[in-house]
């Protein structure tokens, strides 16, 4: 099974380069904008697309995340929407578009729909942040079934088999979380999130993996590249568009993959 | 469907509920739990120190007081018992759970807990706990609901516990327990979530079913000794569906014994004002776990109504998604006009004034008894009792007007 994900990640790294991961949630603060920040993040240096499905319930993103994603609800955004704005993002710019979601909503909608119209839209897979590979059976054959990343998580705390399953099973790459908690920026990575690559590296000779939590400097994204496969960022992306729009996303998503091509 | 061994699941799974739906970061302290709790409740010590506690300091066994100026509103000769968990310390029977806990936070050489309420009872009792046990102690409650239960806030601040109003989403339980998992996840190093009810992520539904169970134990015991037979019936309100399955889980294998599991109607069943969780919820996934939950198409979680914070989630615990799919226990719904109707009659019939939580289970009991052949019993569990809910009350029946005029 090949992965267009994992194949970015090594080019980038085979040519000296990192790689930038962003986050924007669909639907904020309306769906058309949103796919317009997208495809703005990536025209201007993120690698692959992190696309959040706006939940009620979100437990691991911090408040600036939190307060996105509750507004684009709030303008009634919709699940379906979601591979609406795939295929709109998708057909302006190549970048692989993951869909960051938590599981209820992908349950509801029926987890091979949801396979099957995330492919149709040319979405490359999804991140999950509350389903375990223990409970993900049924994701786990419908991924296979319809060629799409599925990328778990590995974590300070997981244990040496568990971040074997994590390898094992994720595709496009492992999500190093850098530290014991929930999204927002942080003025240190911990030091845990090298060690966390290093348990992946451990555990698996092929798996990419690229580091989030915490990230959101461009010094960050250089320092977490030195020793991993990509540098994960949201809430600052966030953060910047909800100061300054469109423009100070650019900005941002400019300063902060500056530094990672040759 | 068998009925021989329903007392005997243990989780993760109760059909196909249940399971672990949480963020990776956790499972290691779930691991840690449930391995805990599995070497505790084997070990004679950890059993004896539980249960000296409960009779030294929980109050434990609580009475059964048989109600029969009440049972004359129940239908033809039908006879109430209730199951006084009102009496035990801090007022409820969340204490049950939380000195169990509490002592698993010991063993875990663990120094700060965290706890979600949405009435304040689970909050008062973790602060209690926290007091008795020298541990550090953080509640999270919805902002709507520090407001409607104001004075256990008071008490909580006065047992030495930091209150946290929680001020996202539709700030009340549901919110409170997403705010307690953010901070589990920040600091499951030195910090056990000592979740309040029979929800969450495997082991907290089993474990905390464990430490409840003592309530249908003694009552099962009881009603043999004292009345020499079973209740034709069982009622408790269910909101996480705590209390309920404490009370339920001993007679489960009974098959003569009914069972039923009242839940918050709010404005009415035939309103989208509620929190009918099992009435009118579906399986998805929320806090950890799989079970019935208020969803709209999208899986996006609804906001519950109730006048009883306690009730008011739009969860509940897997166990009782899976006794409502075996028919084993009947679920239904009531209103908060017919709950706060009961409040005010077992007050006057028995001078005791229940939670409103409790109110939904005599109010369920009160339409229940008349559908019962005559000679029939029901044993309600008084779960807890009003005090906290004076000023709901003072101003739904109108008691506080005359005082605000003055």
């Amino acid at each position: 099974m090949t992965s267009r994900t994992s194949e970015v990640l090594k080019a980038n790294k085979a040519a000296g380069n990192g790689s930038l991961i962003g986050y924007f949630p669909a639907g904020y603060p309306t769906l058309e904008d949103s796919i317009d920040a997208s495809i703005a993040m990536c025209k201007n240096g993120v690698d692959v697309l992190e696309l959040g499905v706006p939940y009620s319930d979100p437990v691991m993103d911090g408040l600036v995340i939190q307060e996105a994603t509750l507004e684009a609800l709030g303008n009634g955004f919709k699940l379906k929407q979601t591979f609406d704005a795939v295929r709109a993002i998708t057909a302006e710019v190549d970048t692989p578009v993951l869909v960051m979601t938590y599981w209820n909503p992908v349950l509801q909608y029926g987890v091979e729909n949801f396979a099957r119209d995330l492919a149709a839209a040319g979405g490359a897979g999804l991140i999950t942040p509350d389903l375990i590979p223990d409970e993900a059976r049924e994701w786990l054959e419908v991924s296979d079934k319809y060629d799409l990343d599925r990328v778990f998580l590995g974590t300070p705390s997981s244990s040496t088999e568990r971040m074997k399953t994590a390898c094992d099973l994720s595709r496009g790459f492992v999500y190093a979380v850098s530290t014991m908690g929930i999204t927002g920026a942080r003025d240190e990575v911990d030091a845990n999130a090298r060690k966390v690559v290093a348990k992946v590296r451990e555990a698996s000779q092929t798996a990419t993996t690229a580091v989030g939590i915490g990230i959101s400097t461009a010094e960050q994204v250089l320092e977490v590249n030195s020793y991993s496969d990509g540098a994960i960022v949201g809430s600052a992306f966030v953060r910047a568009y909800a100061q300054g729009g469109i423009e100070e996303l650019t900005e941002k998503v400019l300063e902060l993959s500056a530094k990672l091509k040759n | 469907m068998s009925e021989q061994n329903l007392r005997s699941q243990v989780g993760p799974y109760f059909g196909e509920f249940g399971g672990r739906f949480v963020p990776e970061s956790l499972i290691a302290a779930l691991d840690e739990l449930e391995a805990t709790y599995n070497q505790a409740k084997s070990d004679p010590s950890f059993v004896a120190e539980l249960a000296e506690l409960h009779r030294t300091y929980t109050g434990r066994p609580s009475i059964i007081t048989e109600a029969k100026r009440f049972a004359q509103h129940c239908g033809n000769d039908i006879r109430v018992f209730l199951k006084r968990e009102d009496l035990n310390h801090t007022g409820s029977h969340k204490i049950n759970n939380v000195i169990g806990q509490a002592l698993l936070t010991k063993r875990m050489g663990k120094t700060r807990i965290i706890a979600e309420t949405g009435a304040g009872q689970h909050g008062v009792a973790s602060a209690t706990a926290a007091a008795l046990f020298g541990l550090e102690c953080v509640v999270y409650m919805g902002e709507v609901d520090t407001e409607r239960q104001a004075l256990n806030v008071a008490r909580m601040k006065l047992l030495g516990a930091e209150v946290v109003p929680v001020t996202t989403g539709s700030r009340t339980l549901k919110d409170a327990i997403n705010e307690a998992l953010r901070d589990w996840v920040a600091n499951v190093e030195n910090t056990h979530y000592l979740l309040g009810t029979v929800a969450g992520p495997h082991p907290f539904p089993t474990m905390v079913r464990d430490f409840h169970s003592v309530i249908g134990t003694e009552a099962r015991q009881q009603m043999l000794d004292e009345f020499g037979f079973l209740p034709t019936a069982l009622a408790a309100c269910v909101g996480g569906g705590s209390n309920a399955i404490g009370l339920f889980h001993a007679f489960l294998d009974d098959q003569e014994v009914k069972m039923f599991g009242f839940e918050a109607a709010g404005d009415g069943m035939d309103t989208d004002r509620h929190a009918a969780t099992l009435n009118y919820g579906r399986p998805g996934v929320l806090h950890g776990a799989r079970s019935y939950m208020l969803q709209d198409e999208d899986g996006q979680t609804m906001e519950s109504h109730s006048i009883s914070a306690g009730l008011d989630y739009p969860g509940v615990g897997p166990e009782h998604s899976w006794l409502k799919d075996l028919g084993r226990v009947e679920y239904r719904g009531i209103s908060d006009a017919e709950a706060m109707d009961a409040l005010r009659l077992l007050s006057r019939t028995e001078g005791i004034i229940p939670a409103i939580e409790t109110a939904h289970a005599l109010a369920g009991s009160v339409k229940l008894g008349k559908e019962l052949p005559a000679g029939s019993s029901i044993l309600v569990n008084l779960s807890g009792r009003g005090d906290k809910d004076m000023e709901t009350a003072g101003k739904y029946f109108g008691l506080l007007d005359a005082q605000k005029e003055a």
